[in-house]
């Protein structure tokens, strides 16, 4: 069977100025995780969006390929996207506390999906509320059904958002960045539960994060965007141990492990910022910060097999880069 | 010891409540009047008696006990006629503001919330209105068209939007971006439904506000209009005509146009009293 979602050569760009996203392709297999990785401004977000069809005003998307369990989503119009929203792909937001409406109480949000979806009845609706609540770990879910945004912790709220997300049994769920705006120990659980809840119900995820700790915690499969390409794709484990592409192990690099990274030694950093790219710039994007460049990386870079699963968008061979400095957490 | 900086605020605040407080005394105790008041006072606002023309109100000498509030130039009961004006000028208040509160809001969270063109069209129907002068359309359509209520209720209607268009928008623009609208979105809403249920709802608060200032507008546009005989036509007995009726006899007996202004002023002022105290409440405002 194919993959749930196939993205193939997705392009962005917004006014015909910004190239926001160029050329990602990937992949998320049904009931695993796939994360999309990079630091702010890479086009992680606009990627989700553009899945979903939500780009804001002034976003052009183009891809060769959007499929959703097999049915192209390009084609479709805003009448029939809406209804694969919120049905066949859920999505949630990085922030709880402005992702629900503090106009209506937290069941009237939930049933009001399932009731546009499914045609359920409110009974129905908040029925299934209940039992997701519990399933989300929401004690107490009868008192918090009438209970309004506003009374509702931040971790709590997230609970409620992904059990919203849930209602009508998605098969992808889209999660940007859904742990950033909570305070680490709610971030574990939450992670937790994602993992938990797609055990449970088969649910494909795409994750957002720009955390590699989220990343290792739940990634089967890991995709490295960087200044709108997808600059490396491999199984999660084999990222970070062999990882091929300078920009990654400049990633791994800047995360400090327990135990590894001695007290006085800095952590490693990757100078510089994400550059704008206008449309017709060429060659790798990653050049003017990687120490590895050379002349030859202003023309087009064609993408490099490590093996069958693995491959990134570098002039590097496999294994050239070398794994010593990984280890000894050098900065590259 | 007492903390000043927490002392201020918690002051500042009770005057606020005390403020809303009164200002909702004000105009339940009108709006009673205005709906029950006729029923509870044996005197037709309609009927003269030219034997009994300017008797004056209680408390002055040569009162008599059967008109509480005297009578006006033609002998008619003046508490009466009070009673029945509170009736029309809410009326009016409150028929404006909905065709106002309509019009202002359907364009102004159009504008703000499709944006581009949509919005140039907005910000220019706003200007146009702008550029308007209420007072003297209001003249030229009721000398045109003759003096009614319906007529005045249109005018204004038509006319005092401007205000709900401007907040209306500028609210939406605020609202549309939050990330519970883009989760409408990815729930499956249509534009209809993310329109009405998430981005109304939310911006009603400030609606209100406005609702409130623009019905006392409203209010005094039309006893100005009526002073000037282009109101409602007599002798429906709105404020603004009772005190052009009384204005000359306002030497001899200024009780005449003192009662329906006062009346007047407490209204006006019980009104932005609950406008104020709704801003405070709901907080749309903080810093004016």
């Amino acid at each position: 069977m194919s993959a749930l979602l196939e993205v193939e050569d997705l392009e962005v760009s917004f006014g015909g100025r910004t190239a926001a996203v160029r050329g990602a392709s990937f992949k998320v297999e049904r009931g695993q995780t796939h994360c999309i990785v990079g630091e702010s401004g890479c086009g992680k977000s606009v990627t989700a969006l553009a899945i979903m069809n939500l780009l804001a005003k002034g976003g052009k998307r183009t891809a060769k390929r959007i499929a959703l369990g097999g049915q192209d989503l390009q084609p479709l119009s805003d009448r029939e996207m809406s209804k694969i929203r919120g049905n066949k792909m859920a999505m949630i937001f990085q922030e709880p506390m402005t992702s629900l409406n503090p106009a209506y109480t937290v069941g009237s949000q939930m049933s009001e999906v399932m009731r546009r979806h499914k045609g359920s009845t409110r009974t129905q609706a908040l029925d299934r509320a209940v039992e997701l609540m519990t399933r989300v770990g929401i004690t107490a879910p009868d008192l918090r059904l009438g209970q309004f945004p506003h009374q509702l912790s931040g971790g709590l709220r997230q609970r409620v958002m992904i059990a919203m997300a849930l209602m009508c049994d998605p098969e992808l769920l889209v999660a940007d960045e859904p742990t950033t705006a909570l305070d680490v120990t709610v971030q574990a659980q939450i992670l937790r539960l994602l993992a938990g809840i797609q055990r449970e119900m088969g649910l494909a995820i795409l994750l957002i994060t720009h955390d590699l700790g989220v990343v290792a915690r739940i990634a089967d499969q890991v995709s490295v965007m960087y200044a709108g390409e997808v600059v490396e794709r491999a199984p999660a484990a084999e990222l970070f141990s062999v990882p091929q592409h300078p920009y990654t192990r400049g990633l791994l690099n800047c995360v400090p492990i327990p135990g590894k990274v001695r007290r006085d030694q800095p952590l490693g950093s990757i100078p510089g910022v994400v550059p704008t790219i206008q449309p017709g710039f060429t060659g790798c994007a990653f050049r003017s910060r990687c120490s590895y460049a050379e002349a030859s990386c202003a023309s087009s870079i064609t993408r490099r097999k490590a093996t069958q699963t693995h491959d990134y968008l570098c002039r590097l061979a496999p294994g050239e880069l070398g794994n010593s400095d990984l280890a000894e957490r050098q900065p590259a | 010891m007492s903390n000043p900086v927490v002392v201020l605020p918690a002051a500042a605040a009770r005057i606020g409540t005390l403020g809303f407080a009164a200002g909702v005394i004000i105009v339940s105790v009108i709006a009673a009047a205005a709906i029950f008041g006729n029923a509870l006072i044996s005197h037709d606002p309609f009927v003269q008696d030219l034997g009994k023309r300017l008797v004056p109100p209680f408390w002055m000498e040569g009162n008599r006990p059967e008109h509480l509030l005297g009578t006006d130039q033609l002998g008619r009961d003046y508490l009466a006629r009070l009673v029945y004006g509170a009736r029309i000028s809410l009326m009016i208040g409150i028929l404006t503001v909905i065709t106002s509160g309509l019009i202002g809001t359907t364009l102004g969270v159009i504008g703000g919330y499709f944006g581009g063109r949509v919005d140039d069209c907005v910000l220019f129907a706003i200007t146009c209105r702008l550029s308007i002068p209420v007072v003297l359309v209001a003249l030229a359509v009721v000398g045109l068209m003759g003096s009614s209520l319906t007529l005045v209720v249109l005018t204004l209607g038509l006319l005092l939007w401007d205000r709900f268009a401007v907040v209306a928008r500028s609210t939406t623009m605020q609202v549309r971006s939050l990330d519970y609208v883009s989760a409408a979105w990815c729930a499956g809403a249509s534009t209809f439904h993310v329109l009405t249920r998430e981005i109304l709802p939310n911006i009603a608060s400030h609606l209100a506000v406005v609702g409130t200032l623009e019905m006392a507008l409203a209010i005094l546009l039309e006893a100005a209009l009526s002073f000037l005989g282009l109101g409602v036509p007599p002798p429906l007995p709105s404020w603004g005509l009772m005190i052009a009726e009384g204005k000359d006899y306002m030497f001899f007996s200024a009780w005449v146009i003192m009662i329906p202004g006062a009346a007047l002023f407490t209204l006006i002022l019980g009104i932005n009293l609950v406008g104020d105290g709704l801003r405070n409440l709901l907080g749309t405002e903080k810093s004016r």
